[in-house]
């Protein structure tokens, strides 16, 4: 009887000892990205510039919290899905889609096209110009020679044979 | 006429250039438009949306919920000093209005992290109810530019007073009472 009970108080003890030991390892999770890769993808919002370079107790807070996250083992697209849910959109560093800032969009975008249409366009036509610049056709061929003129290159060039 | 398209297309760039500056500057000056209402004696309506609760993402409010009493709405972040300042006041306010169930105070909080805000709510033994404006929507619509910013809305769901910037205990009771008034 009494050795039973012994066996189980030992029992009890190693299953202890060993929940003990697995805790930590349990708690601390294993970071999959750093604040040093995150900080220059997101912005301050209130400060209104990248978190990298941004100095202020507000961005001190934001980068607490990237550090927590981090911490708890989150991978970066958790953490910057994290950072929208608590600090909206313009926590990520790319402008709004609505308002002044779709500008910066369609800007880009109707400059490239501005240009792929002016390319269109032009592009046939230099081409023209340059086949019949090769072709002695077009303008680069010079102006039409008189009879005279003609005679005397042919005079002058067989000079030369 | 070749020849002349080419400065017909470099006038018309300019001129959408020039176009887009009008337009950002515009876009981005301050939204008076409650403020030059109120100063023409009109009550302009107060626009609404559902937003989550601070502390309870899962519960949403909005000023429906409070429409019968009037509703000091107040936009506010922890990050903001002045907003420290005029805290102690709009707890006073929000006492006044529930002891006789008038209405309440609603903090609206603004580009700060769910655990900051509550952080100032504990500061500052804040007990009126807060909802978070995550992407600054309600935020635009009310023209908020800087924090702290206080719209008085009447029972009807009307805007009574705006005060852009810090509220203090004049502006809470004077605007309160002309909110009941109606």
């Amino acid at each position: 009887m009494r050795l039973r009970l012994r066996l189980r108080t030992l029992l009890l003890a190693a299953v202890a000892a060993l929940a003990i030991a697995a805790a930590p390892q349990a708690v601390a999770a294993t970071p999959q990205t750093s604040l040093s890769d995150i900080e220059d993808e997101v912005m301050c919002p209130v400060c209104g510039v990248a978190l990298n370079i941004a100095e202020s107790p507000q961005a001190d807070d934001e980068r607490a919290l990237i550090r927590d996250l981090v911490a708890k083992g989150l991978t970066k697209e958790e953490i910057k899905q994290r950072l929208v849910a608590e600090y909206g959109q313009a926590v990520l560093a790319e402008p709004d889609d609505e308002g002044f800032d779709l500008a910066a969009w369609v800007v880009p975008a109707a400059v490239v096209a501005v240009l792929i249409a002016a390319g269109a366009l032009l592009l046939p036509r230099w081409r023209r110009r340059a086949r019949a610049a090769a072709d002695g056709t077009g303008a680069g061929a010079g102006p039409e020679l008189s009879a005279d003129d003609a005679r005397r290159l042919d005079e002058d060039l067989a000079r030369f044979r | 006429m070749r020849r002349s398209a080419v400065p017909f297309v470099a006038i018309l760039a300019v001129a959408a250039l020039v176009g887009l500056l009008v337009y950002g500057v515009a876009a981005k000056s301050p939204d008076t438009t409650f403020e030059d209402a109120i100063d023409q004696g009109k009550r302009p309506a107060a626009p609404d949306l559902a937003l989550p609760v601070l502390g309870d993402d899962g519960e949403q409010r909005s000023l429906a919920d409070f429409r019968g009493g009037v509703v000091v709405l107040n936009f506010w972040a922890s990050w903001c000093d002045p907003c420290k300042a005029e805290a102690p006041e709009l707890e006073r306010a929000y006492r006044r209005l529930t002891a006789r169930g008038d209405g309440t105070v609603l903090g609206v909080t603004f580009r700060d992290a769910s655990r900051d805000s509550l952080e100032f709510v504990d500061e500052f033994g804040l007990t009126y109810p807060s909802v978070r404006d995550v992407d600054g929507k309600l935020a635009r619509e009310y023209g908020t530019r800087a924090l702290p910013e206080t719209f008085v809305i009447d029972r009807e769901g009307r805007v009574v007073a705006v005060a852009r910037g810090t509220v203090d205990r004049e502006f809470l009771d004077r605007a309160i009472d002309e909110a009941l008034a109606t």
